[in-house]
Formats: C-alpha cells, sequence, structure tokens
C-alpha cells in the first residue's frame, strides 16, 4: 500500500505502460487488414479504360456508357443549349467548381471548363446524381430534363443545366468529369 | 434475475446438475416464477411476439441461405429459382418477406406502447437504450436484407442509403467507396451485404438477451406505472403470461398467414421483380414501408448533410428521451395533457410515413418540413414543458388497488344495469 503515495514512477509502471501501448499497436496491427480487405481490390481498382464511338450521335442526341460499374453520359449538345450553358453567371451556381479532373481543382464552372476547347458540343459526364448516387433522368427522348434542360434527379428532384452543373435540389455539387480524351473525332477514351 | 430464487430441482440428477450449471434454475426463475405485475393488458404481449418474430426470421434465413446465392450475376435468378423450384421455397421466402413487415410492424407496436406508458422512465432508461439499439440493428438488416434479391429497389435503395456516408466532410467518398468495395454498388457489395445480413441477427439476439435481463432487474412497468408494492401486486409469469403471450401470439399469426398466404406482395415493390440495372434509376425510389418516415424526414432538410444529420438525430433522440421527459408520472392514464400530444404525435409519425412514399414535391414536401419539426418539437419542447406544467390526475395507492377498483366499477356498474 506503502507503493501507492510514491511519486516517482516505479518499474512497474513503467513496464505496464509499456506492455499497454504496445499491445494497442499490435490488436491495431492485427484489425487493420480485417477493415482494408474491405476496401476497393485490386482487380476493381485497375483503372480501366473504355473507347466509344460517338460518330453516331447527332446534336441534341446522348448516349449513356458503363465506366467502373458507373454510367457516363456523352451528350452532343446543340446551339442552344450550349448558348444556354454559357449565359449563366458564376454567381449564380450553387456548386462554382468545375469538377473537372483535367484542369486545377479550383477552376471555376465555367463552360468552357466543363468541356474540351475545340469540342465544346461535347458533355462527357459520370451520371450520377452528387446527392445519394441515382442516375438521372434526361438521356433519352421523353425525359424529364428540369427546369434547366439538362438533367433531372426523380430519386429528391435535383436539376441539372445543359452543362451538367447543379441549378436546384438537395444535390451540393455539379456532375463530376471522368478523366477522358478525344482520340479523334469519331472516338473518345474514358478513363 | 432479482430477489431470491425459487427453484427447487425435483430430482437427485436435477439437483446434481443445477450445482455444475443453473441453467434450469435461470429458465425457472426468469420464465417461470418472474413475478410479473396482475394488471398487464394485451399491449404487454408484443414482447413475446417480437421474440417469436426474430426467432422466425433466423430459421427461415438460415434455409434460405441454403438455396440463395449472393453473387451480382445469380442472386435474381437463385431468388427466382427459390420461388419456383426449391421445395416450399415460395412459402419459406414469403414468411421471411413478410416476416420482416411483421417483425417491423409489431417493434412499432411495442415502441409506442412504450412512449404510452413512459416505460422509458427511471429505472427503465438502459432497458430503452438497448431496446432503441435493437431498433436499429432491426434496420440495418432489414435494409441489408432488401438488397439480397438485387432487383431494381435493391440496387438503387442501396445506392441510396450508401450514399448516405458520402454526406461525411473530408472521409465521406473514401468511407462510402470502403463501404461499396468498389467505385459503385457491385458484387463486392453484395456480397459483403450477405454476410452482414446473416451476422446482424445473432447480434440482435445478443441485445435482446440484455434486454431481457435488463427489464427482470426492474421488473415490468404495467398500465397505471406504479411500482410492485408487495407479492399481492404480481403473477408469475407462468402460467399467466405464457398463456396471454401464447393467445395473443396465435391472433398474430393470423394476421401474419393472411399476409403470406393471401397478399405476400402487397407490402413489397413491384420494381423489385426487375433485376437490378445500375444504368437506370427507377422513377420513383421509396424504401420498406417501416423506414418510410425516416425518408420523408432526409428528404425534408433541402441540404444532403443536413438531411443526413437530422435522419440520424431523428433515431438518436430517442436515446436522450428518458432525461427529457420531465414527468414523474409514468403512464398516459393519469397524464391529460401528455395524453393528447401522444397521440397527435402518433399521426404525426403516421402522415412522416405517408409523405415518404410521395415524390417530395410542392406540397408534400411543405407539410413534410412542418412534421419533421413537429417530430422534434414533441421531443425537445412539449415533454419537457409539460412535465413542469401538466396537473396529473389522482393514482392509484398500488396496483392492486387498481385492479380491485376497476373490478369493483365493473361489478356495481353491472348490478346498476340489473336494476334499472
Amino acid at each position: 500500500m506503502a507503493d501507492n503515495s510514491t511519486s516517482t514512477p516505479t518499474r512497474r509502471d513503467f513496464l505496464f505502460v509499456a506492455t499497454g501501448t504496445l499491445s494497442v499497436v499490435a490488436v491495431g496491427g492485427a484489425v487493420w487488414p480485417l477493415i482494408d480487405q474491405m476496401n476497393p481490390d485490386a482487380s476493381v481498382a485497375a483503372l480501366a479504360s473504355i473507347e466509344v464511338d460517338v460518330s453516331a450521335i447527332e446534336e441534341g442526341q446522348a448516349i449513356t456508357v458503363k465506366w467502373r460499374g458507373k454510367p457516363v453520359f456523352i451528350r452532343r449538345r446543340t446551339a442552344d443549349e450550349i448558348r444556354a450553358a454559357r449565359a449563366v453567371e458564376i454567381d449564380d451556381l450553387p456548386d462554382r467548381l468545375a469538377k473537372n479532373p483535367a484542369l486545377p481543382e479550383n477552376s471555376l464552372a465555367t463552360d468552357e471548363n466543363r468541356t474540351v476547347s475545340g469540342k465544346e458540343s461535347w458533355l462527357v459526364l459520370i451520371g450520377v446524381c452528387t446527392h445519394l448516387g441515382c442516375v438521372p433522368k434526361g438521356q433519352s427522348i421523353g425525359d424529364s430534363r428540369g427546369d434547366f434542360g439538362g438533367w433531372f434527379c426523380p430519386c429528391h428532384g435535383s436539376h441539372y443545366d445543359t452543362a451538367g452543373r447543379i441549378r436546384k435540389g438537395p444535390a451540393p455539387h455539379n456532375l463530376e468529369l471522368p478523366p477522358f480524351e478525344f482520340l479523334d473525332d469519331a472516338t473518345v477514351k474514358i478513363g | 434475475m432479482s430477489g431470491t430464487s425459487t427453484y427447487v430441482p425435483g430430482s437427485g440428477i436435477g439437483r446434481w446438475f443445477d450445482e455444475r450449471l443453473p441453467i434450469v434454475r435461470l429458465v425457472h426463475d426468469n420464465f417461470g416464477s418472474h413475478p410479473t405485475p396482475r394488471n398487464l393488458n394485451y399491449w404487454w404481449t408484443f414482447g413475446g411476439i417480437l421474440t417469436f418474430c426474430l426467432v422466425a426470421q433466423i430459421v427461415t434465413g438460415i434455409v434460405l441461405a441454403m438455396h440463395y446465392t449472393g453473387h451480382a450475376d445469380l442472386a435474381f435468378d437463385s431468388v427466382e429459382h427459390i420461388m419456383r423450384d426449391v421445395n416450399y421455397g415460395w412459402l419459406i421466402r414469403y414468411a421471411h418477406a413478410v416476416g420482416a413487415s411483421m417483425f417491423f410492424f409489431a417493434v412499432y407496436i411495442h415502441i409506442f406502447r412504450g412512449l404510452y406508458y413512459g416505460s422509458y422512465k427511471a429505472p427503465r432508461e438502459v432497458l430503452w437504450i438497448l431496446g432503441v439499439i435493437i431498433y436499429i440493428l432491426m434496420m440495418a438488416t432489414a435494409f441489408m436484407g432488401y438488397v439480397l434479391p438485387w432487383g431494381q429497389m435493391s440496387f438503387w435503395g442501396a445506392t441510396v442509403i450508401t450514399n448516405l456516408f458520402s454526406a461525411i466532410p473530408l472521409v465521406g467518398p473514401a468511407v462510402t467507396e470502403w463501404l461499396w468495395g468498389g467505385f459503385a454498388i457491385d458484387n463486392p457489395t453484395l456480397n459483403r451485404f450477405f454476410s452482414l445480413h446473416y451476422l446482424l441477427p445473432f447480434m440482435i439476439f445478443g441485445v435482446v438477451i440484455l434486454h431481457i435481463w435488463a427489464l427482470h432487474v426492474p421488473g415490468s412497468n404495467n398500465p397505471v406505472g406504479l411500482n410492485v408494492k408487495d407479492k399481492q401486486d404480481t403473477l408469475p409469469f407462468a402460467p399467466y403470461y405464457v398463456v396471454k403471450d401464447s393467445f395473443a401470439l396465435v391472433v398474430f399469426l393470423i394476421f401474419f398467414a393472411w399476409f403470406v398466404f393471401y397478399n405476400p406482395n402487397i407490402l413489397g415493390h413491384a420494381d423489385n421483380y426487375i433485376p437490378a440495372n445500375p444504368l437506370s434509376t427507377p422513377a420513383h425510389i421509396v424504401p420498406e414501408w417501416y423506414l418510410l418516415p425516416f425518408y420523408a424526414i432526409l428528404r425534408a432538410i433541402p441540404d444532403k448533410l443536413g438531411g443526413v444529420l437530422v435522419m440520424f438525430a431523428s433515431l438518436g433522440i430517442l436515446v436522450v428521451l428518458p432525461w427529457l421527459d420531465t414527468s414523474r408520472i409514468k403512464s398516459a392514464t393519469f397524464r391529460p395533457l401528455y395524453r393528447q400530444f401522444f397521440w397527435i404525435f402518433v399521426a404525426n409519425c403516421l402522415l412522416l410515413g405517408y409523405l415518404g412514399s410521395q415524390p417530395p414535391e410542392g406540397g408534400f414536401l411543405i407539410i413534410a418540413r412542418i412534421c419533421t419539426a413537429y417530430y422534434f418539437l414533441h421531443f425537445l419542447i412539449i415533454l419537457p414543458v409539460l412535465g413542469l406544467v401538466e396537473t396529473p390526475k389522482p393514482l392509484p395507492e398500488s396496483i392492486t388497488k387498481a385492479v380491485l377498483a376497476k373490478s369493483d366499477g365493473a361489478k356495481a356498474s353491472a348490478i346498476e344495469d340489473r336494476e334499472t
């Protein structure tokens, strides 16, 4: 009992702390593989790329392709749609960032920053609503395209414009762009 | 588990065994001689009904897992194989799917009974919190189970729910990919959901044991909300409540069987008979009926992170309920104001459920916002204030007095009827 009142750490205190610390490290090391096994595995993480033939898409049409398990929207916009997208002031956008992996992260969400120069009529977007992951409507003829002529997510009512930018509804961000490039006039490589 | 044991082994072998492993004593004390308030009404039979539901789900689930294939390419067809080829597969699957709805139906009655009679108040706070944990585990289990048939509602319901986690600042996307095991819901997600769907019911079973343990320390609450004062106030659990619970269970099973045999799909969504398609979201995604009120709350908030936080808060607030209600009177029978607010609260929850099934637009959205606000108002303002301003009705002296007064009253009015 007398030992309890000493203020200088004893050899036993040191052993307790050292054992405890090492035990925590050991348990953490043992648990980590059990947690990390749930992360995307090698076969999923392999950044697969696809090449898409877009030669048959007329102005005003769109197609949906699957890339890494997600839908990718490829839309060839009409002149009116491009004009509508360009007429929007950046200050009116709920999300002002371009979300384009080809540009610096803080690029503004202008129509130019959402497309490739020289190919301004083409929009290539990941077709996943940034709210809760539904696929917005607007790809097929007859779909509702929302109040801004782009896409409309039926799950929780998010409206995207003709540059895929969020304009109204609960989604916090603009539709993201995948990494992509035009190999030639007829082929887009995604990924 | 409280008081002294009344178990007396009937034979030499029984005595020998009892000295080594007193498990028969444990069962006898908890489900045989356990002193139970003598005035419990039929709302108290849902604990037994829920135990039955859990066991039924585990039994039918284990059987279904013998025929189900947890792979994105095969899952949908394996469920159809269960329905068409497996002997009695249709019955087992319908019993399991309807059983989930019945489980929630019973748990909602059980929860609202607790709210009406103040069963969450001291000394039963831990009992109540364990119940909230069971309820949350049930929702997680039911959600993952609904994903397994890999239909359109399975896939898109899973997409919406797992995306809730992407609202977490900074680590949200990483957490979501970790949950998925990929960049979207796919085979790895289905596989792990199958594994967890098999695990969670056994965790529920464990918490149920703690729930019963925490119940048997203070004993059951009862319709007048008074504590048991002496032996006169109680009856042994067997045979009195064994019989009462069994009778209620049989009535409940008739209700259950009607769904299984006459309308097994009415509680589900037709879109789940379309195989999952990652490129096309159904026009109208709705969760199962028992999650609709929370879905309405999620959509009522016009901000992603805010909606998610408020939805989880609507569950979390139940944990602190015992400390929000300032009234020392348990039963709503003696709380004239609380009784009215209780029914308004019930109506508000039902309305939220209806709104969750409707598109989040126009008038529906406005009403959903009002209902969401009222949900929190009930817990955060009404309950604390009511306890301070309400004048409760006079309480009976004891459980026995309350029971006898009731039967005397019945006798007196019967005599009056005869005389007139």
